[in-house]
């Protein structure tokens, strides 16, 4: 394994009851990169995303973070290691405050709250760095206003708010742009470019401009195993990749 | 448009980490004024177990309301400690309050033996496992030697609390019911707004997102279920001093069923609805008493007018309506 790699999975495989939903796929993310899985549908890219958070348990084949085998942690393990998640659905907490949701992320700090004889006053120390968060995304108006009642791309930016909070080293982001209209994807876009600086980023994404804007690696995937890996220009201009994509209107 | 409503519909606003909300200070006053006025005017045997049963149904919102778990088997909880507190109070001969506790450990300890096991399972599977374990309960109930079988443990002594102030007056009864049952209220209402009820919160609302913040979300689903063993435990263990009875309805599937209904007619996941939802089956329950098996068929046609026409319950048809949370 080469110097600089923060994730990296080898061999990794999970079989539904004999269909190889993800199959023998060896992934190198380094350090301080933007690292974007792209494919056709069903090519196993968000099977491989739960694979990696241990959302899914693979069938066979070992992850690495940080050197240090998390093959056998459970999720909640692995997000307090720094490798943090998020969703394709937009994951907030609906019925809680803005302000609210960016706090359950920070009151991780406590440690467990078990604490339920306590008042919560006690998180109210928390508060102003949430709102400091959520003026980093543009939310400072809606603090008080419950999640649900946010629109789809502020509730993305709310839940990329959430997991800024937990100020992660590594940050997975299960297609961020998807449902969003042009100025939210732009916006969005310019976010995680911001909260790139050291910090590592994998992500899953559709919208092949965002890639390529974004991404310093690209891996390919298709029917479950890797078809390519480069930069934007090598893996574009890749035949099998160019099939596999055709219909698409990409090439 | 979005933006137009996100900004004008600023309502259900909760304070971020305040104190207690005016309108819940109100509410709490209203209510404790109410039942130390209500011995006056109605029977203290009928208020006591209006009382008893609401913090049954409080503790049993926590876990359902505020935990996102329905359990199907919270009558085990509450007819085991019914049962040691009245076995407490006859053959040991502890004081009432004594008795109480032993029945409310009695609860919590099930609670954590049954919830370890229950919380692996999630929604019907997980209902269906604390079903299966009430019904343990059940037959256990049913054979042991000391529960009394069919006729339960009967002419239980109400005792001197703290070994000094005689109980067998119902009227002196009704404010040591009172006064556990608001502190049982309060203790949930603290649970509900702390640390602890903020993450437990997060956990109803979205649990993948939870874990993925970091939460090792069993364990708080464990201490939520524990907590509520407890506190039905707690109303359990004092109804049976109160009725001087513990018996078999105590811990039969039915009584899981009607505290699942208290709790969604009165509101599902506020904090005062589980209140109303009691006094409103209990209160049919005895003045309807007179049409005998009727009385099943019309909690039956309640629960599904409920169901079909205001599925909040009814607080939680009030709160939507003052745009509060309740």
């Amino acid at each position: 394994m080469s110097d600089g790699v923060i994730l990296a999975a080898e061999n990794l495989t999970k079989e539904f009851k004999g269909f190889f939903a993800v199959n023998g796929v060896g992934l190198n993310v380094r350090e301080g990169s933007i690292h974007a899985l792209i494919g056709p549908n069903g090519a196993g890219k968000t099977t491989c995303f739960n694979l990696l958070t241990k959302f899914l348990s693979p069938t066979r084949g070992t992850i690495t973070y940080k050197g240090k085998d998390i093959t056998a942690m459970s999720p909640a393990d692995i997000a307090r290691l720094g490798l943090v998640r998020s969703f394709q659905i937009s994951a907030v907490f609906p019925h809680l405050t803005a302000l609210e949701n960016v706090r359950i992320a920070l009151q991780r700090r406590r440690g467990d709250s078990f604490d339920f004889w306590r008042s919560q006053k006690v998180l109210a120390e928390f508060d102003d760095e949430a709102r400091a968060l959520l003026a980093d995304v543009g939310l400072s108006e809606f603090e008080k206003v419950n999640a649900s009642e946010l629109s789809y791309g502020r509730k993305r930016a709310l839940e990329i708010a959430t997991t800024l909070a937990l100020n992660p080293e590594m940050l997975l982001l299960d297609e961020p742009m998807a449902g969003m209209s042009h100025e939210d994807v732009d916006r969005i876009s310019a976010l995680i470019k911001r909260i790139s600086k050291n910090r590592t980023i994998l992500m899953v994404e559709h919208n092949l401009s965002v890639v390529a804007s974004l991404s310093d690696t690209i891996t390919v995937l298709a029917r479950g195993k890797v078809l390519a890996e480069g930069d934007y220009a090598t893996v574009s201009k890749d035949e099998r990749v160019v099939e596999a994509y055709i219909g698409a209107g990409h090439g | 448009m979005t933006t137009v409503t996100e900004t004008s519909s600023p309502i259900l606003v909760q304070q971020s980490a305040g104190a207690m909300p005016r309108h819940h200070v109100l509410i709490f006053a209203g209510l404790l004024a109410l039942s130390l006025a209500a011995p006056f005017f109605l029977y203290p045997i009928f208020l006591m177990k209006v009382l008893c049963f609401a913090l049954f149904a409080c503790a049993f919102n926590l876990l359902l309301g505020f935990g996102g778990l329905l359990s199907f088997g919270h009558a085990a909880y509450f007819g085991a400690a019914s049962y040691i507190s009245a076995h407490a109070a006859k053959v040991w001969g502890l004081s009432p309050e004594l008795a109480i506790l032993s029945g409310t450990a009695a609860a919590t300890i099930l609670g954590a033996a049954i919830g370890s096991l229950a919380i692996r399972r999630q929604g019907i599977y997980f209902a269906m496992v604390t079903l299966a374990f009430a019904q343990m309960v059940y037959f256990f109930s049913l054979q042991a030697p000391f529960t009394g079988g069919e006729d339960g443990i009967q002419n239980v002594p109400r005792g001197n609390l703290f070994g000094l102030f005689s109980l067998r007056s119902d009227f002196t009864l009704y404010f040591v019911v009172l006064a556990i049952s608001f502190a049982g209220l309060l203790v949930i209402y603290r649970i509900i707004h702390s640390p602890f009820g903020q993450v437990l919160k997060a956990i109803r609302e979205n649990e993948p997102r939870a874990v993925s913040l970091g939460y090792r979300v069993n364990r708080y689903k464990l201490a939520v279920f524990v907590l509520s063993a407890a506190l039905a435990g707690l109303a359990g263990a004092t109804k049976a001093i109160v009725f001087q009875l513990a018996s078999l309805t105590d811990v039969h599937w039915s009584m899981s069923g009607e505290v699942v209904l208290m709790t969604l007619i009165g509101g599902m996941g506020t904090v005062f609805g589980p209140i109303v939802g009691a006094a409103i089956i209990v209160t049919m329950q005895n003045y309807l008493a007179t049409f005998g098996a009727w009385v099943t068929v019309i909690q039956g046609v309640i629960f599904v007018i409920a169901v079909l026409l205001f599925r909040e319950g009814v607080v939680g048809v009030i709160g939507k309506w003052i745009r509060k949370p309740l």
